[in-house]
């Protein structure tokens, strides 16, 4: 372990950069994954006979071995951030759509009949009772996504992506330890933070499960 | 389409199901490599989450280990073992698969044991029975599938990851996938393909073995209860 802690001091701005832009890539993948898995999951709650298919096609992009998606692509899309971001969000979608199905279907059947019997229409029923009464259960799908996206990102650093990735992959290839171990230990911490960002998220969205607590 | 036809093409083609390059090989390597990663780390967290699981100490430790270990990429920590190490193939990616695996072992044990009914605990206490056999003849039994649980996802992740492995040149269908795509060309993409159809059905038929044994293991007595408080944990382990 010989780590060059000169370097490291000298070259925080390319591990800023690195790390910033691991983290874009995450949150793209995160983002539109969930913007999808959003539509699906509720199209799937709301018709039962769709949520097979669904999960079916999920699963399926799922099992694909992720160096041969993203390798697959690059005929078609190049390297690209296209072809990192295709992938990545395709990993996400099994998760978070599981997520929101069984996030809405954990509602009370009470808290819903309440709603309906108040004179809600569908549409408002889902954005005021049932979404926020899913939320722990759509972050808990959220964390998992977003630290398996995280690792992922770190594989498309082959396909000249990979933010993270790419500056392991350049120490390695000049067999320079250093940035191998700060490129790994800059992933965990952005994982942590952004883990407890979305602990955060969750306590501010959810604040009567605070107010029963206290 | 095109895509995977060409890489069923290649799957068919007989000159590929044998040799040092050919597809039986290549899946007893991958099988054997992630065989051998998922018992040394049952090895290691199995004991551990049992004895955390059953005297209840360490608990939030456990679970911010596992956590942890989630958090670090297999990717990564493959450069990391190869610089560490300077070693091509099975003692780097050893090490990463091992890794890889122990946080669902881990916590699949500790909440296992956890999970057990605490009276039912206590009636095996009342009736004389020392820890080691309150563990062995109560909490395992009761417990039994959710550990498979456990062991299903990590076994996937397994087979799935062991495919990194051909980047430090180790064997196994990673081969496959690395090999085509530095290849190209029609040839290249149809190995690469192929390789990773062959990746998916292996994790898909290890999933399918974990279930069929989870199935068989559930004890008579134990199943339902053991079931139902199966969903709880499981969403927390991300299952």
């Amino acid at each position: 372990m010989n780590i060059q802690w000169d370097w490291i001091a000298g070259n925080l701005d390319e591990i800023a950069a690195a790390t910033l832009d691991h983290l874009w890539l995450t949150l793209i993948a995160v983002g539109v994954g969930f913007a999808l898995s959003l539509t699906l999951g509720i199209m799937a709650y709301r018709r039962r006979s769709l949520y097979g298919p669904i999960a079916g096609v999920a699963g399926l992009l799922y099992t694909i071995p992720s160096l041969a998606l993203f390798m697959v692509l690059v005929p078609f899309t190049g390297l690209s951030v296209l072809t990192a971001e295709i992938g990545l969000v395709s990993y996400t979608l099994l998760i978070l759509v599981r997520g929101v199905v069984s996030g809405l279907d954990g509602v009370p059947r009470d808290a819903v009949e309440a709603a309906t019997g108040m004179g809600y229409t569908a549409s408002e029923r889902l954005a005021r009772v049932e979404l926020p009464l899913a939320v722990p259960v759509i972050v808990a799908a959220l964390r998992l996504a977003t630290v398996t996206t995280i690792g992922l990102v770190m594989v498309t650093a082959l396909i000249g992506e990979g933010g993270l990735g790419q500056l392991m992959l350049r120490g390695f290839n000049r067999s320079f330890p250093t940035m191998v171990y700060v490129g790994v230990v800059a992933s965990v911490i952005l994982a942590v933070a952004l883990d407890l960002a979305l602990v955060g998220l969750q306590r501010w969205l959810t604040p009567w499960a605070r107010a029963r607590a206290a | 389409m095109e895509i995977a036809g060409g890489g069923i093409a290649w799957l068919l083609d007989p000159a590929h199901w044998s040799g040092p390059n050919g597809i039986p090989l290549r899946v007893f390597e991958h099988v054997a490599l992630s065989a051998a990663a998922l018992l040394v780390a049952a090895v290691i967290a199995v004991p551990v989450g049992l004895y955390t699981g059953h005297t209840g100490r360490w608990g939030t430790t456990v679970t911010n280990v596992a956590s942890l270990g989630r958090a670090v990429p297999s990717y990564a920590l493959l450069l990391v073992f190869f610089t560490l190490t300077g070693a091509l193939g099975a003692p780097t990616t050893l090490p990463t698969l091992v890794l890889l695996a122990i946080p669902p072992l881990l916590v699949g044990a500790h909440v296992t044991i956890r999970e057990v009914d605490r009276d039912t605990v206590e009636a095996g206490r009342g009736m004389g029975m020392r820890e080691l056999q309150v563990l062995r003849r109560v909490e395992l039994p009761a417990g039994m599938p959710l550990i498979l649980v456990g062991g299903r996802t990590a076994a996937v992740q397994v087979v799935a990851t062991a495919t990194l492995g051909a980047l430090v040149a180790g064997g196994g269908l990673g081969r496959y996938i690395v090999d085509g795509f530095a290849l190209r060309g029609e040839e290249g993409t149809a190995r690469l393909v192929a390789g990773a159809i062959l990746v998916a059905l292996l994790a898909i038929a290890t999933e399918r073995a974990f279930s069929l044994v989870e199935r068989r293991t559930v004890v008579p007595g134990a199943g339902t209860g053991s079931r139902s408080i199966g969903a709880a944990p499981r969403a927390g382990l991300g299952l």
